[in-house]
């Protein structure tokens, strides 16, 4: 059996800005079993976790002061709810976590708090009859756990999984490392066929998408993620047009215009993809609600992207023919 | 049923068995206990994550579940792998 504390030290934190920034994806692992924290006695509650370093260390530490036992299963280093989806924060696992720990010889309840958000992937009632544990259901945060426990039960506001703007923030880190071989790439790709403004207005439409986006999303107008991102590109795009066409770059003002117009197609097309691509990030989208947005917006995004390179490729090699 | 459903969340009351799982593990919810049967008191709110249907006994729920990620779809169909999968 392993033993634990509620103390994040140094290292823990460092590890968590770490995986936060996406950096070392699959790294930040616990070992799977059995956690003693603090001095549990026999009848010590049995909390379940996953393997995911921040899930694990996010849970022990709201555990100040109590004694509690905490079932770490092998969830490949995901977090509870994203494993829960794909199952391997499941029955399975969990019975067999069981097992290998010898928990029926190790601890005296019968009784396992299981993170709502693993219901996903956690069968109550096959869970007890394969091993004769009961699993409750604690709530969705960490945080409300000591209030379960002293009250035996959770209210109605702690099952019910949030998306304030603190938890929309800390995904700007890890959806911007994710997309900036990408960005990068257009940008510079940009610089050399268009210059200073349409790399600009790469990064700024990418920027829009990758942070903008997660910060503002419930006060941008649109019904759907798309055209959000649409109002929050064409923001940056009507930025840029107006920068293409006051350019003094010596240019016609048919030829500045035609600049522009490829700026007013490509850009949003960029923040609006990044912010459709937000919705795995989520806690509330569905797959019905994505599989329907995409099937309505991504050819426009498409087209729109391919028509303002066009233009603005086709803009470029008109211009020496012109004198 | 309204026909413009937003999801594949069904629901049928009379094989409830009043267990009370539903309105426990739902993120969002879609479910409340009820004198007879759960009630379904925010259908639009499901985001298809299954941890009810998985729950439900009786079988009294259904939902086609499976996780709600654009660039997962994209992959999948660039793939032409059935199963979306992301994180």
């Amino acid at each position: 059996m392993g033993e634990t504390t509620s103390t994040l030290n140094v290292h823990d934190r460092v590890t968590h800005l770490l995986a936060r920034l996406g950096i070392n994806r699959n790294g930040w692992r616990v070992r799977p079993g059995l956690y003693r924290l603090g001095n549990p006695g026999p009848d010590a509650p049995v909390l379940v976790s996953a393997n995911y370093k921040l899930s694990f260390d996010i849970l022990r530490s709201r555990l100040d002061g109590l004694d509690a036992y905490i079932l770490v299963l092998d969830t490949k280093g995901i977090n509870v709810w994203c494993a829960a989806g794909k199952g391997s924060f499941g029955t399975a696992e969990l019975i067999s976590r069981i097992e290998e720990t010898r928990l029926a010889d190790e601890v005296e309840t019968r009784t396992l708090i299981v993170p709502q958000l693993g219901a996903t992937g956690v069968c109550a009632r096959e869970v007890l009859r394969r091993s004769g544990f009961k699993v409750r259901f604690g709530p969705v945060r960490a945080e409300d756990i000591p209030k379960f426990l002293h009250d035996g039960k959770a209210a109605q506001e702690m099952r019910r999984v949030r998306f304030d703007l603190r938890d929309r923030a800390v995904l700007i880190p890890v959806e911007t490392k994710n997309a900036l071989p990408f960005v990068a790439g257009a940008s510079l790709a940009a610089y050399i066929g268009d210059g200073a403004i349409g790399s600009a207005g790469i990064a700024a439409a990418s920027a829009a998408g990758l942070a903008g986006f997660p910060v503002l999303m419930p006060h941008i107008p649109g019904a759907d993620f798309s055209t959000k991102g649409f109002v929050l590109g064409g923001a940056v795009a009507l930025g840029a047009a107006a920068a293409a066409l006051l350019a003094d770059d010596g240019t016609s003002l048919a030829s500045r215009s035609v600049r522009a117009a490829s700026y007013l197609l490509a850009l949003p097309a960029i923040t609006s993809f990044l912010a459709l691509n937000f919705t795995g990030c989520t806690t509330f989208a569905s797959p019905s609600g994505v599989r329907r947005e995409m099937n309505k917006h991504i050819r426009v995004m498409a087209a729109m992207a391919a028509a303002g390179v066009i233009l603005n490729i086709a803009r470029r090699t008109a211009r020496p023919l012109k004198g | 049923m309204a026909e413009t459903k937003l999801n594949t969340l069904e629901y049928d009351p009379e094989l409830c068995n009043r267990c009370g799982m539903c309105s426990t593990v739902c993120p969002h919810r879609v479910f409340a206990e009820g004198d007879r049967a759960a009630r379904l008191v925010d259908p639009d709110a499901c985001m298809e994550c299954g941890a009810c249907a998985l729950n439900c006994e009786p079988g009294a729920i259904k939902v086609d579940s499976d996780v709600g990620c654009a660039s997962a779809m994209i992959m999948a169909a660039l793939t032409r792998r059935k199963e979306a999968s992301c994180c």
